[in-house]
């Protein structure tokens, strides 16, 4: 049972990571892109966007405990 | 070879020498700690392992139809790539220390001289386990992407060419100096996967949903800028920050600058 788990730690620590938020919201962009792209919305401006919203936003996640803390 | 190809084989390589530098800083620790054969063993072995990883998911990818493929690598590769530079941002604008490898080895080699000796096999265990478990962790990241990368650009022996360049190259030099390659712009190289990472997510998530890029493959290139822009923009703004936080001017540091 410990082994299955670490098992699936691993996994989990190997794709999702530290921030499972980027995970979620990357799911879901893509979704929305695909929804955009099949319902005859040029869709191509949309990831790009996502992508780099998500990025800010895991960042600013990590820095504003840091910078609480006056780092 | 075209655009992609070049950049497959450029992404391949970096993210390959990143980790192999890392897994080299273990294996040196171990090997001048407590014996040679034992980590060399253990490096070789997990080498064996990772291009086993690579030679069975490598063609069982190839059966999966394109369009699924890129969604399914888009998105694996967007996972990672956002990873690698989300660390890489808050390294270069101070937020994170710079990955050392001389304080790495320092602390590995001050591990390895504490731990007891057990021999299993003929080989010194601690040994094996660490240096095994040292180059599998630090490479099966490089196998993912060379799997993942090759496939959806429809060729895995040229990212296998560019990840084994690196192996060779760091491994030689490693061999030759016996010291952790401390000047090697490593967090530089991260900037640069993760940025090529997330922008081949971008564009292969975005054609596995069904997007049609303007301009077809010469949209890479605009997305590449857009997520370099987009990056250097947040380490200034970061930076800018924490001078203010901290009283001081902003630093005018390039971005990815190793300290």
């Amino acid at each position: 049972m410990r082994q299955l788990r670490a098992f699936f730690r691993f996994w989990y620590d190997f794709i999702v990571g530290d921030d499972w938020r980027v995970a979620v919201g990357l799911a879901i962009a893509l979704a929305l892109s695909a929804a955009l792209a099949h319902g005859g919305i040029p869709a191509w401006w949309f990831l790009p966007l996502a992508v780099v919203a998500l990025l800010a936003g895991s960042v600013w996640r990590s820095v504003r405990p840091l910078r609480a803390d006056g780092r | 070879m075209g655009t992609g190809g070049v950049f497959l084989v450029l992404a391949t390589f970096l993210a390959s020498a990143v980790e192999m530098v890392e897994a080299l800083t273990i294996v040196l620790a171990v090997g001048v700690t407590r014996g040679w054969r034992s980590a060399l063993i253990g490096a070789a072995a997990a080498t064996g392992a990772l291009a086993l990883v690579i030679a069975a998911l490598g063609p069982a990818l190839t059966l999966v139809p394109i369009d699924v493929l890129r969604l399914v690598v888009g998105a694996l590769l967007l996972v990672f790539g956002l990873q690698w530079l989300r660390k890489a941002i808050l390294r270069a604008s101070g937020y994170k220390s710079m990955h050392d490898e001389d304080a790495v080895f320092a602390q590995e080699r001050a591990e390895a001289m504490a731990a007891g000796r057990v021999e299993r096999a003929g080989l010194d265990w601690y040994s094996f386990v660490l240096a095994f478990k040292g180059v599998f962790l630090e490479g099966m990241e490089v196998a993912f992407i060379v799997i993942t990368f090759g496939s959806a650009q429809g060729s895995i022996p040229l990212a296998a060419v560019g990840a084994s360049g690196a192996v060779i190259i760091v491994g030689t030099v490693g061999a030759l100096v016996r010291t952790p390659l401390g000047r090697v712009p490593e967090n530089t190289m991260k900037f640069a996967v993760g940025v090529m990472l997330t922008t081949f997510g971008t564009f292969w998530g975005g054609e596995g949903t069904g997007v049609r890029w303007p301009g077809g493959d010469a949209a890479i290139l605009v997305i590449l800028g857009f997520v370099v822009l987009s990056s250097v923009g947040l380490v200034r703004i970061l930076q800018a920050g924490r001078a203010r936080a901290l009283g001081l001017r902003p630093q005018a540091e390039p971005v990815g600058t190793e300290t």
